[in-house]
């Protein structure tokens, strides 16, 4: 477990950037509160349907925040003296994740809490939809692992910017079936429209999880490919 | 592996491993496309011994150092520290040594304390282990009474200082230092020299460094290396008496113009310019040959004195170069 001491290092990097963490957490509130006076004239914004949509697109700074950090510390020789003690990659990927994991718990809090506030119902079962958003903020963060491993500190906020209008066009603002054909099809091969699909479905139609299996399997198993592949990456970047 | 055994790879055949060394390199070498950055380096190393590694910038030392730290791979030949091949053993190679890289390698949002339990947490180290060896580390480079402070408020000598000493509080087997005081003032070079010298024989120690008084005032050895490659190896006194050939004269004048100097090259193959005059070596000359040649030319020579060869000299001999460009 000495990955945990790098975590614990990693996890006070995240916490004493107060204008990162302010912007991780505020975002998705903010967004909750803007929204909140369209849901009175279109049924897409009102909470319990854009609930999930926000969690989802808040998600994202996870991905940006930790593709930063570890891009940062790659190109710092700190990383370099750290490469050379005994630690593998998938140490140093978990040493990198850990730290975002209460940061995306308080982040599911705050939305569905204040969502709460504002009208927010669950019909089915809220563990569920507990579940299947944060599986998927979990694949946020590997994402992160994946351009914090493959890129530079100055790259990963282009890409980062893809990764942004993919989930807002995965379903997260905009309803797929607006969209629809091809762009549609090419989205729901992504994850992200699958964890907001399967959200919306146990909130507003209270379905069990067998009715949305398909749609979480599909989200674990996009997270765990994104680990893998940033493990992987991470791995090749230790020996040049 | 067992003593001399003889080791394989493809169609090459490398050194014996020996296990009475710490490290020991095989035809390492490293290229970048077309760049040949290390070519073919043999070394062995014993346990214990303080090895330098001299050389000017781009000479291959920090790529060396970086093979052997397993974050380079060799394009061909291996190394073996403490008897693990760094290719394919790199934990068991990770586990015995520790590195103070060149740059400053530091968690600036963390105080000193906080860095040091970090890199001994990293090599397992107890946490009662870690605060021993930490306070007797942070009191050795005299950092005890600012190690609460987030060590981003240091100066660039304290930090240069916590960096080297978290190299040491895994306590390893093999030490590598990269240029430890490059950028340093002379007194904090000092310190650092005198500190490198209380671990001389309980470690081993591979430093690397461009400034030849830190190799002679601590080195058991010495390996010069330019281009990739080892031009000379022994201890410094040894590389030293190689040159005992060569004469060097040291001249303080006044008045000395260009064309002077280079009339003087012309007659001597290394006429070097220093404070207040030039330095001239020789296999052979005389001084009434030189003060002959100078004071007709207008040059008011105030001294002339003959000087021992330095490593600087062994250094410039052997490769044309000046250590500090």
């Amino acid at each position: 477990m000495r990955f945990m001491i790098l975590a614990k290092r990693n996890f006070k990097e995240v916490w004493l950037d107060p204008l990162s963490i302010g912007l991780v957490i505020g975002l998705p509130v903010g967004l909750l509160l803007m929204f909140q006076p369209i849901g009175r004239l279109n049924p897409f914004f009102t909470p319990t349907i854009l609930a999930p949509g926000i969690a989802v697109y808040a998600f994202t700074m996870l991905t940006f925040s930790s593709g930063m950090i570890l891009a940062r510390d790659r190109e710092s020789a700190l990383l370099s003296r750290l490469l050379t003690a005994p630690l593998r990659a998938n140490d140093f990927i978990s040493a990198y994740s850990l730290p975002y994991i209460p940061v995306a718990i308080i982040q599911i809090a705050l939305v569905f809490g204040i969502g709460r506030l504002l009208g927010l119902e669950i019909s089915g079962n809220a563990g569920l939809v507990f579940l299947v958003i944060f599986v998927m903020s979990i694949g946020y963060i590997g994402l992160g692992m994946i351009l914090g491993s493959l890129l530079t500190s100055k790259q990963v906020p282009i890409v980062w910017t893809a990764v942004n209008l993919l989930t807002i066009f995965g379903g997260a603002w905009v309803p797929l079936e607006a969209l629809g054909g091809a762009f549609q099809r090419a989205m729901k091969a992504l994850p992200f429209a699958h964890a907001i699909d399967a959200a919306r479905a146990v909130m507003v139609h209270g379905v069990g999880f067998s009715d949305i299996a398909v749609d979480f399997y599909w989200v674990l198993g996009y997270t765990l490919v994104f680990f893998a592949l940033g493990t992987i990456l991470f791995r090749r970047r230790m020996v040049e | 592996m067992k003593k001399g055994t003889e080791i394989n790879r493809g169609t090459r055949s490398y050194a014996t491993k020996d296990n009475r060394f710490a490290i020991q390199t095989f035809s390492l070498s490293r290229k970048f496309g077309d760049l040949v950055a290390v070519n073919s380096i043999d070394l062995s190393i014993e346990e214990g011994e303080l090895f330098s590694v001299l050389g000017p910038n781009g000479a291959g030392k920090t790529t060396t150092i970086k093979m052997l730290c397993c974050l380079l791979r060799p394009s061909s030949g291996t190394a073996t520290i403490m008897g693990h091949d760094i290719q394919k053993d790199t934990i068991a190679v990770k586990k015995v040594i520790d590195v103070s890289p060149q740059e400053t390698a530091i968690a600036e949002h963390l105080n000193a304390w906080e860095n040091l339990s970090l890199m001994g947490g990293i090599y397992g180290l107890e946490k009662e282990e870690v605060k021993k060896r930490s306070e007797e580390l942070l009191e050795m480079m005299g950092l005890t009474k600012r190690a609460k402070d987030k060590v981003r408020k240091y100066s660039g000598g304290m930090k240069r200082r916590l960096s080297i000493v978290m190299a040491l509080v895994s306590d390893p087997q093999v030490l590598f230092l990269d240029e430890p005081t490059l950028g340093l003032d002379p007194q904090s070079r000092r310190s650092i020299w005198e500190h490198i010298a209380e671990l001389k024989g309980k470690k081993t120690i591979v430093l690397t460094t461009h400034y030849l008084e830190e190799a002679d005032a601590l080195a058991d050895r010495v390996a010069i290396i330019d281009e990739g490659k080892i031009v000379a190896l022994g201890t410094p006194q040894e590389l030293k008496d190689s040159i005992s050939d060569i004469q060097v004269m040291v001249v303080k004048a006044k008045n000395l113009t260009i064309d002077v100097i280079e009339g003087l090259r012309e007659k001597y193959p290394e006429v070097k310019e220093v404070e207040d005059g030039i330095e001239i070596k020789a296999k052979e000359f005389s001084f009434d040959e030189v003060v002959d040649y100078l004071r007709p030319r207008g040059v008011v020579i105030e001294s002339t004195s003959r000087k021992q060869p330095t490593l600087d000299d062994v250094f410039l001999h052997l490769t044309r170069k000046e250590l500090r460009e």
